[in-house]
């Protein structure tokens, strides 16, 4: 029995911290696509700014500064992608799709040129990453029977960018549903002419959404190579930007059942790493693919039958031109 | 954005004095886009606190005269003035702040925002929605009241009918401050019920000082309403007339460059034998809709039925069982003493073979397909007949032959069969699908919105193509949304509401206000 928990509580802990990544991305998903932009290119967002969190760090030995030069070049990132599709109306997925190929390719390639490791970068020292965070009254709740556990060893404990990540979902909520900002980011998603006849700049609008939602990508990235990782490893974001669309669209483009979606699939990996290798009773020995592959087996099933139709935001994809 | 924020619409209008001077006035706009000139030298007056109309057929200008005006165009020359001063309206941004709204004649309204946001958008009052909600309800419950524009500010926009998205969009430009109100084509998704509640509406901006532009086709709305009308032609303003001293006729004769018939000769025949009749025809929609609910009605040779109705009340779904698009799944229908019963074989293909032709609703979507030549649409549906193809190969000189003979006894211009079909007007479209399925010699014709997008000139030869065939005895079943040319061509008429038929009459003896009634589900008769 106690064993059971303690299992419960280290599969909780690692869904927490797999999910993370997922949910910065899938927020950046958010704010991209309720303006109209199709954001494919989270994957390469994120990989070019978990190369340069970790090259920037190990250069000036300052994970700030990592993570600032991570928000930058993914930034940028997203400003390529705004001028491919906002300014020259070009096709959005082909577009996120070139990112990622850019970015798989450049990370190697510098990653080779800078560090001549097999396009990994040097490992950090902890004190070159953001470090787990311990919460005071540790040792007085420790004593409280299952709360207490749960607190310490899930709520705690983690480093400052995964309690950043639920902050941004309770920012993206607020800023898409509650103020000015939202209510014209969602109109440019959903009907770009209206906020254009209304006297307000589709393209600006636009601009500022993939620029959050590149913000957002930089987290992301710093997360994976200066906090959760110490370093740069080739191919590191591994399809959690397409796992983190997915979420996406399986939370309907909305912040809170995004955030679950996200947690489920952190859930359903770290329930893959446990199982691996371990034989189920009836079952047998799962094979790694089969959990890896569950999470897109389920946005799939799920959309299809059970959770209704997700609606995508009205003008996604479509380039918006004033005459004809 | 900053200026059009704090400003309340009500108390800008009402400070506004009703005076003779000209709120806007156009000097010399000339509008090229690629080698067409869309406008050009165009000198347009109005004055303030006036409805002033402006008609024209499709492609004369309105419409980009108007985006000029409201700054989505950059004119490539040419002045504007506003109240006597000269202006640069180089956005909407700029235009809204000036005081010019717009009612589009496709709404610029968001489908999933509830009529309050939509209203809102562009001045929303503050930082935060809701405290922005409060300041702009408050403002619009005042412009709503005042000028008769009822809403449902909770309401999702794609539930709400057209009459209050209508509603909406006049608000929303309120909202914004405007003075100078610019409609386009704003009668054209009305009842002819919401068509008088819109004119009261536009007649009480009227009397507040709102200057109104008014653009539309519609001749007999233009004498109704409007204090002053010009008329465009050929991307330029070729005469303009104060509206009690002109006729629809003089407006009709200008728009078009000559003398138009207006008024149809129903050939009298008499009726003959029923070949087409639907007995309790019922029909579900994908989503499980009930949109057609036990349709009866006959048709008889050289007949014209008419349909009326407004868009959406189960004609379109009533077109694609009868021509075979859809699946019959309650009811029966005879086709020349043929009987199709539900789920039995019935497609396009077997309707034509039936002797039954088919003028789509949507020429875009089903009438034409539009990067095709005009000889490869005109064959469309009947390519595997053997003058045209020997099984496998297709006769391209018979084909060319039978095209140009086409082209030239429709009036289908240019007169060219390798020309490809999206180049066309919208008339000349029309004329070629119309040519195409009377063509095929059918005895019965299904018609839907002929003179949709269609400009006088070609209605008139539509009109007249339909005639023509109505007197070979041919049966015609006459779906449209506009009620002038139910009444003109049809014999009878049936007015469909939600699915059902809710009233039947003689066209010598219906009255638009009896048919308007029906149309709106208020009276069955």
């Amino acid at each position: 029995m106690l064993e059971s928990f303690q299992i419960i509580i280290s599969l909780l802990d690692s869904t927490i911290r797999i999910a993370t990544p997922l949910i910065f991305c899938a927020m950046a998903g958010i704010f991209s696509e309720r303006s109209g932009i199709i954001d494919i290119g989270l994957e390469g967002k994120m990989l070019l700014s978990a190369f340069v969190a970790a090259t920037a760090t190990f250069l000036t030995g300052s994970p700030i500064f990592g993570l600032f030069a991570a928000i930058l070049v993914s930034c940028s990132a997203s400003l390529i992608h705004g001028f491919a599709c906002i300014t020259n109306k070009g096709d959005q997925v082909i577009s996120g799709l070139a990112i990622n190929i850019l970015a798989s390719g450049l990370t190697i390639t510098l990653g080779i040129a800078l560090f001549s490791r097999g396009g990994q970068t040097p490992p950090l020292a902890s004190e070159q990453r953001f470090m787990p965070i311990d919460f005071p009254f540790l040792d007085q709740l420790s004593f409280v029977p299952v709360f207490g556990e749960l607190f310490v060893e899930v709520i705690s404990g983690h480093n400052i960018l995964v309690y950043l990540s639920v902050l941004a979902v309770f920012f993206t909520y607020y800023v898409i549903f509650k103020t000015r900002f939202g209510l014209r980011l969602r109109a440019v998603g959903e009907k770009p002419e209206a906020v254009d006849t209304a006297g307000i700049s589709v393209i600006k609008m636009r601009y500022q959404s993939i620029l959050i939602a590149g913000m957002l990508c930089g987290l992301a990235g710093a997360y994976l190579s200066i906090a959760h990782g110490a370093g740069f490893g080739r191919e590191m974001s591994a399809g959690k930007g397409y796992i983190a669309l997915a979420a996406m669209i399986f939370g309907k483009w909305n912040p809170i059942p995004t955030l679950f979606a996200c947690l489920l699939f952190g859930f359903l990996e770290a329930l893959g790493v446990r199982l691996e290798g371990v034989e189920l009773i009836w079952i047998g020995e799962v094979p790694v693919q089969v959990m890896q592959a569950l999470p897109y087996v389920l946005t799939v099933v799920l959309l299809a039958g059970f959770i209704g139709k997700a609606r995508a935001p009205g003008a996604i994809g479509v380039p918006y031109s004033k005459e004809g | 954005m900053k200026n059009s924020e704090n400003k309340g619409g009500n108390e800008a209008i009402a400070s506004l004095p009703p005076s003779t001077e000209s709120a806007i006035e156009l000097k010399n706009i000339t509008k090229r886009f690629g080698h067409v000139v869309a406008n050009s030298d165009v000198n347009l007056k109005v004055r303030t606190g006036t409805i002033h109309g402006i008609v024209g057929e499709n492609g004369a200008g309105k419409s980009t005269l108007m985006n000029i005006l409201f700054g989505l165009y950059k004119p490539d020359s040419g002045m504007i003035f506003l109240n006597g001063k000269a202006v640069d309206v180089n956005s909407p941004e700029k235009s809204i702040a000036l005081g010019i709204g717009m009612v589009h004649q496709h709404f610029m309204l968001v489908p999933t925002f509830t009529v309050l946001e939509n209203a809102m958008l562009g001045n929303e009052g503050s930082m935060l929605l809701r405290s922005g909600e409060e300041v702009v309800l408050d403002r619009l419950k005042g412009l709503s009241n005042n000028y008769g524009l009822d809403v449902d500010f909770e309401a999702i926009i794609s539930d709400t009918p057209v009459g209050m998205q209508q509603r909406v969009e006049i608000l929303k430009a309120l909202n914004r401050g405007a003075k100078i109100l610019i409609l386009d084509e704003p009668t054209g998704v009305l009842t002819p019920q919401e068509t008088i509640g819109l004119f009261d509406i536009l007649r009480s901006l009227r009397e507040q000082g709102v200057t109104i532009i008014l653009i539309t086709h519609k001749l007999k709305e233009i004498m109704s309403i409007t204090d002053t009308v010009s008329v465009m032609r050929g991307g330029k303003v070729v005469a303009d007339f104060s509206t009690e001293k002109t006729s629809p006729e003089e407006l009709a004769e200008n728009m078009v460059g000559r003398k138009v018939l207006l008024s149809i000769k129903k050939p009298i025949l008499k009726v003959g034998k029923p070949v087409l009749e639907v007995k309790n025809v019922s029909h579900e929609s994908k989503d499980g809709v009930l949109v057609l609910k036990n349709i009866s009605f006959d048709l008889k040779e050289g007949e014209i039925l008419g349909i009326a109705g407004v868009a959406g009340n189960g004609q379109s779904e009533l077109l694609d069982i009868l021509s075979g698009i859809e699946t019959l799944q309650r009811g029966q229908i005879t086709v020349n003493d043929k009987t199709i019963l539900p789920f039995q074989d019935w497609n396009s293909k077997k309707a034509r073979e039936f002797g039954v032709a088919h003028v789509p609703e949507d020429r875009h979507k089903r009438g034409l397909v539009l990067p095709f030549y005009n000889y490869e649409n005109s064959i469309l549906g009947y390519h595997r007949n053997e003058d045209y193809s020997s099984g496998f190969l297709m006769d391209k000189r018979k084909i060319l032959n039978f095209v140009d003979d086409l082209v030239e006894n429709f009036d289908v211009r240019p007169r060219s069969s390798s020309i490809s079909s999206g180049k066309l007007s919208g008339g000349n479209q029309q004329k070629l699908v119309l040519a195409r399925e009377i063509e095929s010699n059918p005895n019965i014709l299904l018609v839907g919105q002929p003179t949709r997008g269609v400009d006088i000139g070609a209605i008139e030869r539509i009109y007249a193509d339909l005639m023509k065939l109505k007197s070979k005895g041919t049966a015609i079943l006459l779906v449209s949304v506009e009620l002038d040319e139910i009444m003109s061509l049809s014999d009878r008429i049936v007015v469909m509401n939600q699915g059902t038929i809710v009233g039947e009459t003689n066209s010598s003896n219906a009255t638009e206000l009896e048919l308007g009634k029906m149309m709106s589900g208020l009276e069955q008769v």
